[in-house]
């Protein structure tokens, strides 16, 4: 291997760190722009008696004002999802009803944004205040009914509007009950998993205007600009030949930038008023307006013999989707589908509900279900090992799914054929883990002073790699006149560094410096379908798709130089650099790239190669915490953490270290910092980075980083996903150090100084 | 109003309203790099040099700038290549959007700072959020830049 597994740096990375011009609010320039706005609900329910835009529509700039009144009412979905998409279409642009404080109520454009300002606060609109719903535990069969009219879904999957349900799901393998009841432990503890900001530097923006052939072009900071150009097509019913989407650099996304929740309504002014438009969303609504992680309670039983054998895990989940239902489903079923695969158990069950409430929509967020499931099973597992005085190592040991079994609930849909774990090296994660921390030594505390305590926790987890049966991904290379290559991807990078690790893989295959492959990843009308950067798809899907490109295109190469040179295929040999005929002759690939884009080739040579896999390889990753806890104030310091990660090969290990970094310090945010606000009538207070607190470098300790590779045989180059596994283990590990630090066990999120010394002085009491 | 600003040593004019920032006064100036995340004051991406000190534009009013040397990224183009290449070198960049600021301030804190401590480089930087990295790769590559041990 040349260029796989060597620590490459980002394509992108000496721009981006110089200040090129490379996001969307860069490039967006020269086009007069027309300033958007939206004007929101200040009610968290309310249905709008009336809507006057008389005086606004006379503030001088003012272009247009649209309510309710002027757009479509069909209904519609803003997740970025493959089409028909598995959430329920409960939205419109705008209608009669709001349903969380920051619903769109108008949209207003005007030549700058003094005018909009001013024309917004002229708006009269007349609300009738409904009693909203603001506690997700109290949304089923409430008085308050959110979403009267009957959503449209694709397929059944549990929504009961006219009780609040948004969705439901059951997944289950053999009688929990009765191995519950054959237990000779059982414990049960519920967990509450709390909403969860993105907080990506980049907030969200796009810019829209018709160009010179009359089409729509949206230039947008998306994960999903495929998905943007379905919406905005059937939303504003526009052909989808006449939407270009293009993708600038992306300034972070985290899944939120997987749901699309601003496109629309600069298309619309753009459609309307034939006029450039642009959108930008302020920090504020950013956090309010856009999409959290999906808060949740959920329930977990655990049976197991003294011994330490699981016999039975049942997980009943509770989940807010808030005023829409983006994701609502497919989050929701992810919980039990990297829950219960993980633990060898006779039985197991995962089931329950999500809810509308009237608070911010929850989305896409990193993790995906898998976050809030694994905080939960695996705190339960930690809470497990304590009631048998057991170590917490030893009882996964004994139960972690392994590699080569089959496991009926690992290809995540009932009823389909049971997958076998071709890939995990989990077990060896878990010991070196151990060493890194000094487990042995340091489990569970140590007593550092009379008023501080250190604890030690660990948590284990997995997440897929793309959606088995699909994700469908394709990439397309072109060899170019002067003997490098154009590689044209779907997926996006958004920091990630996917244009990165796909580049490596082509380089690997044609044999040239990573230099030699240009990636272009910017724009519908060019770049072949991906369904976007999501579920840990980047590397695993689109990457195999590159790797049959690139095969092909070896294959193209030899057989142009063939008809071009006279010689036979088997008598040409191709290193990447030349090809070397058996006469002795050497022709350089720049000379036989521009033959055969000449006169005498009239062989312009594009491969494509499309793939989706019919299984979804889970990555794995051991995490250690430990941390002080100042007996105190209760306050919670991370010390170290330590993350052992199987990912497969590691296509980039400089790449995939951060990753990990990254993921754990989000996961530490969850763990110990990160909650949305709310005041008593339903409008999110922490809306800004002044109350909502993202780690800052002082808060995150040492993260220590190793990798144990497994070899993936359906992945490129044996490789896994890795981009969403990393967050999901610092939640449960440091729920578990605090207490083996202190006693107190904190099963809802975050572990804030005043739970944890609540919890002290009640203990004491 | 019309206000001289220096910038990056070169004199320029621009033309502001009443109470404008100096964030938003760089912007209409073309230095796109100096960019917004917070408006809170929270974040550090819209930090640039007045008169050597890392400075967070989009909550100083852009008179403050009159008579002083701002600087943005496009000043330190020899130090800001120099951190890049050790900044890419770890991987340590991903969505890139925080790094002009995060920069900045690191080539100011390399100028302020004497053989600083692991805890003198972290409290100097802390007001620089990333969401992404992590952190880690942002300090092995701020160790080399420094030439800390």
């Amino acid at each position: 291997m040349n260029y796989v597994g060597e620590g490459i740096k980002k394509i992108d990375g000496m721009g981006l760190i110089k200040g090129a011009s490379s996001y969307t609010e860069d490039i967006a320039l020269g086009h007069n722009y027309l300033t958007v706005k939206l004007l929101r609900s200040p009610h968290a329910f309310a249905r709008i008696k009336n809507i006057d835009t008389t005086i606004a529509s006379k503030i001088e700039g003012i272009e247009c004002i649209l309510t309710y009144k002027d757009v479509t009412d069909k209904r519609f979905t803003l997740a970025g999802q493959s089409f028909p998409e598995p959430s329920p279409h409960d939205r419109r642009i705008l209608g009669e009803f709001v349903r969380y404080v920051g619903d769109e109520v108008a949209i207003v454009a005007g030549k700058d944004e003094e005018s909009v300002l001013k024309a917004m606060k002229l708006i009269k609109v007349d609300y009738e205040i409904l009693e909203p719903i603001l506690d997700f535990e109290k949304a089923i069969d409430h008085k308050t009914i959110i979403h009267t009219e009957k959503p449209y879904t694709s397929f059944n999957y549990g929504n009961e509007h006219m009780r609040n349900i948004a969705a439901q799901d059951l997944l289950v393998e053999g009688d929990v009950e009765e191995e519950l009841a054959n237990s000779d432990v059982v414990i049960e503890h519920s967990y509450h998993t709390q909403s969860q900001i993105h907080g990506m530097m980049e907030n969200y923006i796009a810019v829209t205007y018709m160009d010179f052939q009359d089409r729509m072009n949206i230039i947008s900071s998306t994960q999903i600009p495929f998905h943007v150009r379905r919406h905005v097509s059937k939303i504003l019913d526009i052909p989808r030949s006449k939407i270009k989407v293009i993708k600038p650099r992306v300034g972070g996304g985290f899944g939120g930038k997987q749901t699309a929740p601003m496109e629309i309504y600069p298309a619309l002014i753009t459609k309307v008023t034939g006029k450039p438009a642009k959108l930008a969303y302020n920090r504020k609504e950013t956090h309010t307006c856009t999409t959290t992680r999906h808060e949740m309670k959920l329930t977990v039983r655990l049976g197991a013999t003294k011994d330490g054998i699981i016999n039975a895990v049942d997980i009943h989940g509770l989940s807010n989707t808030g005023a829409y239902g983006e994701h609502a489903w497919t989050v929701f079923s992810v919980v039990g589908q990297k829950t219960l695969p993980m633990y060898r158990a006779k039985a197991r069950r995962f089931y329950g509900e999500v809810v509308y409430t009237n608070m911010t929509t929850a989305g896409a967020f990193r993790g995906y279900g898998a976050t809030q499931g694994t905080f939960a099973l695996e705190s339960a597992v930690n809470e497990l090992a304590k009631k048998l005085d057991m170590d917490p190592s030893l009882i996964r040991e004994k139960n972690l799914v392994k590699q080569g079994e089959i496991n009926p609930t690992l290809n995540s849909f009932v009823g389909e054929k049971s997958i076998e774990l071709a890939s995990s090296t989990l077990d060896e994660c878990i010991t070196r883990g151990k060493e890194m921390i000094g487990w042995d030594k340091k489990y569970p505390m140590q007593k550092i002073s009379p008023t501080k305590a250190r604890g030690i926790g660990m948590a284990v987890t997995m997440q897929g790699s793309g959606i088995h049966g699909i994700d469908t991904a394709s990439a397309t290379l072109k060899l170019n006149d002067d003997g490098f290559y154009t590689l044209l991807v779907g997926v996006s990078d958004m920091g990630q560094g996917c244009d990165t690790v796909v580049a490596q893989m082509a380089a690997e295959i044609l044999g040239v410096p990573v230099s030699k492959i240009i990636v272009n990843s910017t724009d519908t009308d060019v770049n072949p379908y991906d369904p976007g950067a999501y579920a840990s798809s980047g590397t695993y899907v689109t990457g195999n798709a590159v790797i049959k490109a690139a095969n092909l295109m070896v294959e193209k190469i030899v057989e142009g130089a063939s008809k071009i040179l006279n010689v036979p295929e088997e008598d040409i040999e191709f290193n990447g650099e030349s090809l070397l005929l058996k006469d002795g002759k050497e022709i350089s690939l720049d000379e036989i790239a521009y033959k055969l884009v000449s006169y005498k080739g009239q062989n312009q040579i594009m491969t494509t190669g499309t793939w989706g896999g019919y299984t979804s390889p889970p990555p794995f990753i051991a995490g250690f915490a430990e941390v002080e806890v100042d007996l105190e104030t209760g306050k919670v310091e991370m010390v170290d953490y330590v993350a052992v990660v199987d990912c497969g090969t590691v296509i980039n290990p400089n790449l995939a270290r951060i990753q990990v970094e990254g993921g754990v310090a989000q996961g530490i945010g969850l763990a110990l910092f990160e909650d949305i606000k709310y005041d008593a009538k339903g409008k999110m207070i922490s809306d800004t980075f002044m109350q909502y607190k993202i780690p800052s470098r002082c808060d995150v300790g040492d993260i220590r980083v190793e990798f144990k590779p497994s070899f993936e045989p359906t992945g490129p180059f044996g490789a896994k996903s890795i981009g969403e596994v990393v967050i999901n283990t610092s939640a449960p590990a440091i729920a578990d150090a605090v207490a083996n630090a202190t006693g107190v066990r904190i099963r809802t999120l975050p572990i804030t100084p005043e739970k944890v010394l609540m919890g002290i002085v009640n203990a004491e009491f | 109003m019309e206000i001289k600003l220096k910038i990056n040593g070169i004199n320029k004019e621009v033309t502001i309203k009443e109470g404008e920032y100096l964030q938003s006064a760089l912007k209409k100036l073309g230095f796109l790099n100096v960019r917004k995340g917070c408006e809170t004051g929270s974040c550090g991406l819209c930090t640039v040099l007045l008169d050597g000190k890392p400075t967070l534009s989009c909550s100083t009013l852009a008179v403050r700038g009159i008579g002083k040397d701002i600087t943005t990224l496009e000043g330190e183009s020899v130090e800001v290549a120099k951190f890049a290449e050790v900044l890419t070198g770890e991987g340590a960049d991903q969505c890139g959007y925080c790094s002009p600021g995060f920069t900045l301030t690191v080539i100011a804190m390399k100028r302020e700072l004497e053989s600083p401590t692991i805890d003198e480089i972290k409290h100097y930087l802390t007001g620089n959020l990333c969401r992404c990295t992590g952190y880690m790769g942002q300090l092995r590559a701020v160790k080399k830049y420094m030439e800390v041990k």
